[in-house]
């Protein structure tokens, strides 16, 4: 039941279309940070205010939605947002990964594989990949558009140099179709090689530093690395302790004050889905 | 021989204000040029101007390429003209900390400019790094260490490192030992004028220390209110100055 | 080799009311490969501007001053300096050097600048250093502590590390013993037997007698002062 208060999914017409103009230039041109005109949301910027901005603008009466956060569909953000667009827009909603044609997401990749009937919308804290060495918009800008991305490999020498091999394990850069370099927003560098030549459209929305970006199914996008220094997809050398999953993406739980601990996949639907078909982890009840 | 830069004609005015106006010169390969002159003689802003920091209103400054000769940096396109100054080109400045990333360690700091024509082998890298930081006087061990650890003089050595490891060709340098103990100064000056002479470097270097020039320039040009007053060879203008300003300048100097 | 036809050089003081002083005029005289001529005439004279004005460090008004086949006169800078750089050596009274370079390296310096190898260079520098008997355990100091006496024989080891076809002495031979300045003058008579042009300043009669073959009076080419 829509709250009869608000425009379907809470945006006027108006803004969803300048949003939606903003998601096209920015299918258009793949990677490239197309500026936009944040609304106030009702929440706080860091609660995805930018992804909610994009999912309101591509959701149709029809769609089915789902919200992640961390993997996960049953945290505070991820329930929030989901009743926030169950009141404003009254979709459906699902945790169900294949059953969701528009799912938002915070620092995660579903482990299925996505669909060309998907849209997966992320929320991106600071969408410039430049910004860690080089603070001036301005600057940053020119760099993009005169592909100048020479700092981005110092940020990845500097780790090398400090830890011995790279370390940044997450919003890990990548190029995209040999072009921008972009912020792939701060999912585990185990998701990256998800983000090359998926099926579903992938939008990233960035509220409080005004900025939208895009990758069209199937783009190249490669991370970056050095020729001595490989780019690794890494995860934690376990497997699920719930559903024995050797091949997903796992959270570390603390189990009790005794320095126990659990590995669990992030993605609970993908975790229950293969535990209501019968798998076992060795820390299954 | 063909100039490596010619200068025709530069004119930069702020308003109603000029900045430099009607510079013309040449440089050779090799050549060391001073520019020497009081704060707001305009020497700043024709070295901003020649290295394209700031665009001219009127003028050349056509620079030799390697790919393709002569060519008018005023009138190149942007990503060509950095292109240059992360290749051709040198910029030291005056205070180290514009011209490094405070934030990156020492070896980031040097094989920035290798990254940013492309090398991608991290051991490469840092070994060029570590050679350089030991011709520019500065313990390999510091390589991971960042620059705010550094003292000035190492600063600005570093500065020189980060310049120079692309091999480029022209060096500007605006007040390269301003600001540093008269002995850290010495020895900044013994290493540039080495690595001008055993990298072929061309040099054009801004100051208002007579001595730096004495020691570093083979030719100098006095400027006065945005005009060059005088050129010649240094220690010619020093020893001989014709123009009136010159001979001001020279003899205001404090005798040690 | 070196060869002044109607030089003449004036001081414009602009900032003393703007007073010329016409120092000499209509200078005309050369120097063959292997001949030494010395300048005389009393202290005030002009000796050491017109070598000066050899040197290209003071500017010429008039005239021209021919080194091989270079006038000094119109030459660019550039064309100078490499002229100073292979050809024409000068010896000054003064040793200038960047502050806390090594002796060793300050003698080796016009030979760096030559391209030749910094082994070859300094190698020629030790030979240079020894003859002229300073201190092995001076040669990794800056010559800027030095006595004068030293100084002015490492300007005079630094001058002679390259065998430059021309050559210009302000007062080789001033605050040497005698045992140096018997070594200083050979250097200059092994220098003419290679067929270098020189051209001096002594005010050590014995020596000018010894090493040069003629004498020009630089006080015929002053300007009486206009009374």
């Amino acid at each position: 039941m829509t709250d009869q208060d608000y425009n379907f999914a809470y945006l006027d017409e108006q803004t969803k279309r300048m949003i939606r103009r903003a998601i096209l230039k920015g299918l258009a041109i793949p990677g490239y940070q197309v500026p936009f005109a944040s609304r106030e949301m009702p929440m706080p910027y860091g609660w995805g205010t930018g992804g909610v901005q994009v999912s309101a603008a591509v959701l149709t009466p029809e769609d089915t939605f789902k919200v992640i956060d961390q993997g996960a569909d049953d945290t505070t953000n991820a329930v929030s947002i989901r009743s926030f667009f169950q009141r404003t827009a009254g979709v459906t909603t699902t945790t169900k990964t294949s059953d969701a044609s528009v799912i938002q997401t915070r620092h995660r990749i579903p482990e299925e594989a996505l669909t060309e009937d998907q849209i997966l919308v992320y929320q991106v804290p600071i969408p410039e990949p430049l910004r860690f060495l080089e603070p001036r918009e301005s600057e940053t800008r020119k760099m993009h558009s005169l592909e100048e991305y020479g700092l981005m490999h110092v940020k990845l020498y500097e780790d090398i140099s400090r830890h011995g091999h790279i370390a940044t394990s997450y919003a890990y850069p990548v190029k995209v179709e040999g072009r921008y370099v972009m912020d792939p927003s701060p999912i585990p560098k185990f998701d990256n090689p998800k983000l090359g030549d998926m099926a579903a459209i992938q939008l990233f929305g960035a509220g409080r530093e005004q900025r939208i970006y895009a990758l069209p199914p199937y783009t190249q996008v490669v991370s970056l690395d050095f020729e001595d220094h490989p780019f690794e997809a890494s995860k934690a050398d376990h497997p699920c302790g719930l559903c024995g999953a050797e091949e997903s993406y796992l959270d570390e739980v603390i189990v009790d004050d005794a320095g126990g601990r659990m590995f669990v996949c992030s993605d609970t639907d993908y975790c229950d889905a293969r535990q209501a078909a019968g798998y076992k982890g060795k820390d299954a009840a | 021989m063909t100039p490596l830069l010619s200068v025709q004609g530069v004119t930069k005015r702020y308003g109603a204000h000029i900045g430099c106006a009607d510079v013309s010169f040449e440089l050779y390969p090799g050549e060391v040029m001073g520019i020497v002159g009081e704060s707001g003689s305009g020497k700043s802003t024709l070295l901003n101007c020649m290295a394209g920091h700031l665009t001219p209103d009127a003028g050349q400054v056509v620079f030799d390429t390697r790919a393709d000769g002569p060519r008018d940096t005023v009138t190149m396109s942007e990503p060509e003209r950095r292109m240059l100054s992360r290749t051709d080109w040198a910029f030291v400045h005056q205070h180290a900390r514009d011209g490094l990333r405070m934030g990156v360690s020492a070896g980031g700091n040097v094989g920035e400019r290798l990254m940013a024509v492309g090398e991608r082998h991290y051991g490469d890298i840092r070994s060029k790094a570590t050679d350089w930081l030991e011709r520019v006087e500065i313990d390999a061990g510091r390589v991971d260490d960042r620059p705010t650890t550094f003292s000035g003089g190492m600063q600005q050595r570093l500065q020189i490192a980060r310049n120079l490891v692309t091999g480029p060709r022209l060096v500007f340098m605006d007040e390269p030992t301003g600001g540093l103990d008269v002995s850290v100064q010495a020895r900044l000056l013994d290493l540039l004028r080495g690595l001008v002479r055993d990298m072929g470097l061309s040099a054009i270097i801004v100051t208002h220390d007579l001595a730096v020039v004495r020691l570093l320039a083979d030719r100098l040009m006095v400027m006065k209110s945005g005009r060059v007053v005088e050129a010649g060879l240094t220690d010619q203008v020093l020893d001989d100055p014709q123009h009136a300003y010159s001979q001001l300048l020279v003899s205001s100097v404090l005798q040690v | 080799m070196i060869e002044l036809s109607n030089v003449s050089k004036t001081f414009t003081l602009h900032n003393q009311g703007s007073a010329v002083i016409e120092v000499i005029s209509d200078v005309s005289f050369a120097v063959a490969p292997g001949e030494c001529v010395a300048l005389t005439g009393a202290s005030g004279a002009g000796k050491s501007t017109l070598m000066r004005m050899i040197y290209g460090n003071y500017l010429t008004q008039a005239g021209a001053i021919r080194i091989g086949d270079v006038d000094l006169v119109q030459a660019e800078p550039r064309e100078v300096i490499a002229l100073r750089r292979e050809v024409l050596g000068y010896v000054s009274q003064f040793l200038r050097v960047v502050p806390r370079v090594p002796t060793l390296d300050v003698v080796a310096e016009p030979l760096r600048a030559l391209g030749v190898s910094a082994e070859a260079s300094q190698a020629r520098a030790r030979a240079l250093l020894t003859q002229l008997n300073i201190p092995v355990r001076l040669w990794s100091l800056s010559p800027t502590t030095f006595s004068g006496g030293e100084q002015q024989r490492v300007n005079i080891a630094r001058g002679f590390s390259h065998t430059y076809p021309a050559m210009l002495l302000d007062e080789p031979t001033a605050s040497l013993d005698a045992t140096n300045r018997e070594i200083v003058l050979s250097l200059i008579e092994e220098a003419k037997g290679r067929g270098a042009a020189i051209i001096g300043i002594f005010h050590d009669e014995a020596a000018r007698d010894r090493v040069c073959d003629r004498e020009i009076d630089v006080s015929r080419f002053t300007p009486k002062a206009a009374a």
